[in-house]
This record gives structure tokens, C-alpha cells and sequence, in this order.
């Protein structure tokens, strides 16, 4: 198989779509959004299986670095024969052995996985640091990303530092355009993914792509600026008032967290049958109450108000801070549309801004006299 | 006067007798609505009672309990209201219950539904519905495109309103609500659109031995987020529930298509003869999941059984926290 050049256009038609990615299934598992009774979510593909590319899919494409399930570990309880009151605990660690490519997330969703790097597999940490199964996953999943050609009402890519053709954390990006994709290999391996049996040269679709994405940035409203949000949080951090005001209405379920694509927060149990089990690694949710709550029976966190403060303060205060200012929200929107009840995080973290503001023109002055 | 008016003025006059009153105002786009929290006049004048009010308040009632509270609310609400009232959940004597005759509410998903046919559904913008569920109209505006093809620039498209409301207004019996406090406006015919829900007529065509597959394709792509649960004002065990114990640990954690539904066969076996079908869950599922099928089918369950329909009369026991030594229609001592 001849690859193509990194850094070139290329063109992809549509009818070459499924054929492409019949292909790539070949060599690995290709999660693609696909229609679901009633929803278009992430998915394995299969040939002859529907991809959907031109919407941002319900669920969030984190689950192929990220599965909502990992197994750690299976174990198994064997009785001594000579002694059946003694038994014998056998382990099996199970890492993940499974190259994946991600079809169809948007540059929102794909820069993800930039977020959970950091924190699951950090260069620079100590070997103890790294999380086996994370890095196993990341070091074999690539990203195919559709660039976006039209802004929805709870698109915010750019007020966090993202834009509608961003190619970070995608090894190949897509732009649609008439008949087709324009295609460009954003890193070398992404290039070793177009295959010239299906990618022929762009040509002037390139500059048609370029137009589009474009008029999407002249779509979106004008980006908010989040600079100094991380100071302005904490210095909300103890106003439980505003903390109860912005969370009156938030149910505290885990829609917003379970569909976020940068959350990262897992729950670990054993599950056992009989004398055999596995111990699990599953997504969990920092609105639950459960969260948080210790064996002792005290709850840090005990109300809605102070969960949705964790969750706030999570991406544009603590993780900011200890990763280079970069801010651990996309911008995808996916938590402010798939909330039952309207819940809106850049509402809620303009209102710490001014809130903070006040707060501090208050201290000055009555510092003053 | 304008019936929003005449609720603003209820909401004005009532206000500085409670803590709150609970009602909505526009979301973050003109086709949605999200809870209001009115404490204060000028928080009133926020206020919109329209089709885009989708959220059912009473869900906020169990967690104000002991706070004097207003509540606006739809047919379908009120029925919630009246229920925890009757279960003991909450103490009627501090709420107040602001009614209004309800001309059915949109829903998102079945509008989008109709719109995928033609046009990405994630565009809708905003959303205008006139006349009532029978015969009105929905009007949906698109967001200006950016221009790869496939899309088109700015423009609306009409559908039937019977096509793009949630099922259960087509079938609502209570338009004009149950044990309301405060009616304002004129009351609306309250004969059903339809007899039965068309996703349940379709469902019960189904072979009783190829449900269970429908049902583990369906559980698939359930997340787990409990926004089911959480948006169910008649789940009140809230963080007590039993998906979240661990010691006993009831239910495993694993999210596969087996344990999704275990879980929402649960969920449904507690809401038997308490479920008021206001549909909450099925509204707020992201992934969509029917689970309006599970509890109309419980719901029908014990209308045949106990001669009971939950949240429509403040004085009827619910079957499930009663007993009777002689049920009617279960005749134990004839098997």
C-alpha cells in the first residue's frame, strides 16, 4: 500500500467513505458515529454499517482512550485440596492489546485525549505515575476528525482556546465539502492512514474547505475571555450563596460529566460471582453524592452546590493550575444541550468573573476606609 | 390580559407569602426553556409559560421540603404534585400550585426527528408553536450555515405540532392540571388528541419473545448517568438509591446492555402505581432510550390490576402502600 506525503490535501469523496474505513477495520477497531434507535453515538464499526459525520454525535468520543468499562484485572479464589480451609488468591492483570482509530469526532472532542495525558501519561513523571492501561490505549489510538462548517447555539470551541478546524489532538483532519472531505495528515502516523487507493490530490477543493471553515469562524459569537477565571474561582471558592444560586436547578445527575469528552474521573470495584471476579475501572461522576462520601460517613461535598462548584472549579480553576493554564473544558457543549434542565457552564463561569469582581472592588474599599 | 400576564400577577401577589416559586424562563437559545427560580418581583418578569417548557418542577419540591414554595406547572406536573402529596413526600399545606391551561409541549427529540429527514437536527434554533397538539403548527428556524453542502442558509421549516410534541401531550386527559392552587387564563378542552401513545401502539406489535432484544439493542447505549433517575420527581431515594450501594453491592457497575436494563427494570418496579407519566426520564435521556414504553406498560399494568392511576385523585390510596386482604381482581384464594 502507497501512502501519501504528510502536510498535503487531499481529497476524499464520499462514496469512498465506507470503503476507506472497511479498510482501516482491517487493521484496527474503528470507532465511528452511528445511529442508535433514538441517538447517533460512538460505536465499533462494521462494513456495511452506516457512519454518521455530519453531526456532533450525543456521547463523547473518549470512551477508545477512555473505555466507560476497563477491565484491570481477573481473580480467582482456589481452594487448597490438602488444606480447604485455606484459599489461594490468583490474579490476571488484563492491559488493553487493541490498536483503534476514532472516525468522526470534531476538534473539540478529539483534544480530549490532550487532557487526559497530563494526568494518565505524563512525560515527564515518574515511571510509577504512568496509568498502564491509559497509555496503552493512547499509544494505539489514532484520530480521524471532521472539521466543523457550521456553530450550534452551545458551541464555545473558541472562548477555550479550541477552533472549528483545530487540528490538535487529531492525526488526520477532515473538512466537508462538495461531494466529499478535503483530508490533511496532521501528524505521521495520521499520513500512514491515507491510503491513496482513496485519497486523491484536493486541488481547489482545498481552498473551498478553507472558505467554509472560515465562514464557521465568522459564525461563532465573539469568543468570551476566560484570562484570569482560575483566581476569579477561587476567590468564589467559599461563597457557598453563589454556589447554591447557580446550582438550584441542577438535578445531580451525570449526563454532563458521562458526555463530557475532557472528564476523566473513574470509579474502581470488584465484581465478583462465585469465587471468580474482575475488578473494574468504570467512569464516574463528580454530581454524585456517592463521589465523595467516606467510609467514616462524612461527605466533603455534600450538597449540589458544592459538587458543581468541584466541577467547575475542576476545569477552569485546578486543572489550569497544575497543567500549564490550559483550560480542561473543550467547548464542545455537550453538558449545556444534553442537560435535563438548561444548566449552562459558560453562564455559570462568567457569573464567578463578575462575581469576583465585586467581591474584590468590595475588599478595596473597605481595605480603603 | 395575556395568560403569561395574568401568571406574573398570580406569581407578584403570591410571592411575598413564600421563599420561592419554581417556573421557567428562556434557555440558552430561543427554542428552549430552563427552570426560574423567582424569589424576588423582578425575577418574575423572567418568567415564560410556553410550549419550550419542558421540564416538570415538582422534581425540585422533596429537596425544599419544610421552605414555603410556589410551583408552576403543567396537566402532567400537577399529577406529580399531587402524588408526593399523597405519598407523604411533601407538605401540601406550603405549597402553592400555579396552574394554567397547557396546549402541549414540544419535544426536542421528536422535532428532530422530523427535521433529520431533510435537514441536521443540532440546527434548530428556535422554535414557534401555534394551536394546540390536534391541529397546530410548529415552526422551527435554523442556524445560518457555514457553507459546505448539505446545508443551507438560514431559513424555517413547519410540521404539524402533533408530529413534534412529546406523546404524552397527545394523549393528556389533564391539560388543566389536578388539585391547582392558582388557575389563571381559560381552561382548554381536555379531550385526547389520541387514545394511546403512537411509539407504544408500534412497541405492543412487537412479539412478546422479540422484546427482549429490542430492549438489550436499546440498553446499549445507556451511559448510566442516572439523569433517568434524577429527573423523576417521584425517585426520592436520591443518594440513597440502590445503583449506587456497595455494600450490599446490588449492581454491578459495568454499563453493559444486561445490567442498563436490570437497572431500569428497578427503576420501573419502584414507580408501580406512583409513576404519574410526566415522561421526565424519557426527556431527560441524552441517548434517547424509549423509557416511556416501560412505564406506560407498568402504568396499564396496574390500571388493570388495582383500578388505579397515580396523581389524579389527592384521596386514592396508591395500591403499593396499602393493603386490602380481598384484592379485586387478584384472586389468590381461587388458584
Amino acid at each position: 500500500m502507497v501512502m501519501t506525503e504528510p502536510h498535503e490535501k487531499y481529497f476524499l469523496a464520499k462514496a469512498e467513505v465506507t470503503r476507506w474505513l472497511d479498510a482501516l477495520t482491517g487493521r484496527a477497531v474503528v470507532f465511528a458515529p452511528m445511529r442508535d434507535g433514538g441517538g447517533v453515538v460512538f460505536r465499533a464499526y462494521a462494513p456495511g454499517r452506516e457512519v454518521i459525520l455530519d453531526r456532533v454525535p450525543a456521547t463523547p468520543p473518549k470512551a477508545a482512550v477512555f473505555p466507560q468499562n476497563e477491565e484491570l484485572l481477573r481473580y480467582r479464589y482456589e481452594k487448597d485440596p490438602e488444606n480447604p480451609g485455606r484459599t489461594e488468591l490468583n490474579l490476571r492483570e488484563t492491559l488493553p492489546d487493541r490498536a483503534a482509530v476514532v472516525v468522526g469526532a470534531r476538534p473539540c472532542g478529539a483534544k480530549g485525549a490532550r487532557i487526559f495525558d497530563p494526568v494518565y501519561d505524563p512525560e515527564s513523571g515518574e515511571p510509577g505515575m504512568r496509568d498502564p492501561y491509559y497509555a496503552a490505549r493512547r499509544a494505539q489510538t489514532l484520530h480521524v476528525t471532521v472539521a466543523c462548517t457550521r456553530a450550534e447555539s452551545t458551541c464555545f470551541c473558541r472562548d477555550v482556546g479550541g477552533d472549528p478546524a483545530d487540528p490538535e489532538g487529531s492525526d488526520v483532519l477532515l473538512t466537508p465539502v462538495s461531494g466529499g472531505f478535503v483530508a490533511e495528515a496532521v501528524t505521521g502516523r495520521g499520513a500512514g492512514l491515507l491510503d491513496e487507493r482513496f485519497f486523491t490530490p484536493a486541488g481547489e477543493r482545498a481552498a473551498e474547505a478553507d472558505a467554509a471553515i472560515e465562514r464557521t469562524r465568522a459564525a461563532l459569537p465573539e469568543a468570551h475571555d476566560y484570562a484570569g477565571v482560575p483566581e476569579a474561582l477561587m476567590a468564589v471558592f467559599d461563597d457557598l450563596d453563589f454556589w447554591r444560586e447557580q446550582s438550584a436547578k441542577c438535578i445531580s445527575c451525570g449526563a454532563c460529566t458521562y458526555l463530557c469528552p475532557t472528564c476523566y474521573c473513574f470509579n474502581v470495584t470488584d465484581e465478583s460471582s462465585g469465587l471468580t471476579g474482575k475488578r473494574l475501572r468504570t467512569w464516574d461522576n463528580c454530581m454524585s453524592f456517592q463521589f465523595t462520601l467516606e467510609g467514616s460517613g462524612h461527605n466533603p461535598r455534600p450538597t449540589k452546590a458544592h459538587r458543581l462548584r468541584n466541577r467547575i472549579g475542576h476545569k477552569f480553576a485546578y486543572y489550569p493550575r497544575l497543567h500549564g493554564g490550559i483550560i480542561a473544558c473543550c467547548g464542545c457543549g455537550r453538558c449545556i444541550k444534553s442537560c435535563p434542565t438548561g444548566v449552562d457552564i459558560r453562564a455559570i463561569v462568567q457569573a464567578a468573573q463578575e462575581r469576583a469582581v465585586r467581591k474584590l472592588a468590595e475588599t478595596t474599599t473597605e481595605a480603603g476606609q | 390580559m395575556s395568560v403569561l400576564d395574568e401568571m406574573k400577577t398570580a406569581i407578584k401577589a403570591a410571592l411575598p407569602e413564600l421563599e420561592l416559586v419554581i417556573g421557567w424562563e428562556r434557555s440558552f437559545d430561543e427554542g428552549r426553556a430552563t427552570p426560574l427560580f423567582m424569589r424576588a418581583p423582578e425575577d418574575v418578569d423572567r418568567l415564560i409559560l410556553d410550549a419550550r417548557c419542558e421540564q416538570g418542577l415538582p422534581v425540585y419540591l422533596t429537596g425544599l421540603r419544610g421552605q414555603k414554595v410556589g410551583v408552576v406547572v403543567k396537566g402532567c406536573d400537577s399529577r406529580a404534585v399531587v402524588q408526593l402529596a399523597r405519598e407523604g413526600l411533601i407538605d401540601c399545606e406550603k405549597i402553592t400550585v400555579f396552574g394554567f391551561g397547557c396546549t402541549g409541549t414540544l419535544s426536542r427529540a421528536r422535532l428532530e426527528e422530523v427535521v433529520a429527514l431533510t435537514h441536521n437536527p443540532d440546527h434548530v434554533a428556535a422554535v414557534e408553536c401555534t394551536g394546540s397538539v390536534a391541529s397546530g403548527k410548529v415552526r422551527a428556524t435554523l442556524t445560518p450555515a457555514g457553507g459546505a453542502e448539505g446545508h443551507v442558509s438560514c431559513e424555517a421549516l413547519e410540521v404539524p405540532f402533533s408530529d413534534a410534541c412529546f406523546e404524552k401531550c397527545l394523549t393528556c386527559r389533564h391539560p388543566n392540571g389536578v388539585a391547582v392552587d392558582r388557575f389563571v387564563g381559560p381552561e382548554v378542552d381536555a379531550t385526547p388528541a389520541r387514545e394511546t401513545a403512537p411509539s407504544q401502539e408500534a412497541f405492543e406489535r412487537v412479539p412478546l419473545e422479540e422484546r427482549f432484544t429490542f430492549w438489550q439493542e436499546e440498553m446499549r447505549r445507556c451511559v448510566r448517568c442516572y439523569a433517568c433517575r434524577n429527573s423523576c420527581p417521584m425517585c426520592v431515594c436520591r443518594d440513597h438509591c440502590i445503583s449506587s450501594s456497595r455494600d450490599p453491592h446490588w449492581l454491578s457497575q459495568e454499563s453493559s446492555a444486561g445490567e442498563n436494563f436490570m437497572f431500569q427494570l428497578i427503576h420501573v418496579s419502584h414507580l408501580a402505581g406512583r409513576c404519574v407519566e410526566c415522561g421526565e426520564c424519557e426527556r431527560a435521556c441524552p441517548v434517547n432510550l424509549p423509557l416511556m414504553l416501560l412505564r406506560r406498560t407498568m402504568a396499564g399494568a396496574v390500571r388493570d390490576v388495582f383500578g388505579h392511576e397515580s396523581g389524579v385523585d389527592p384521596e386514592a390510596a396508591p395500591p403499593l402502600l396499602t393493603f386490602k386482604v380481598d384484592e379485586d381482581n387478584i384472586k389468590e384464594r381461587e388458584w
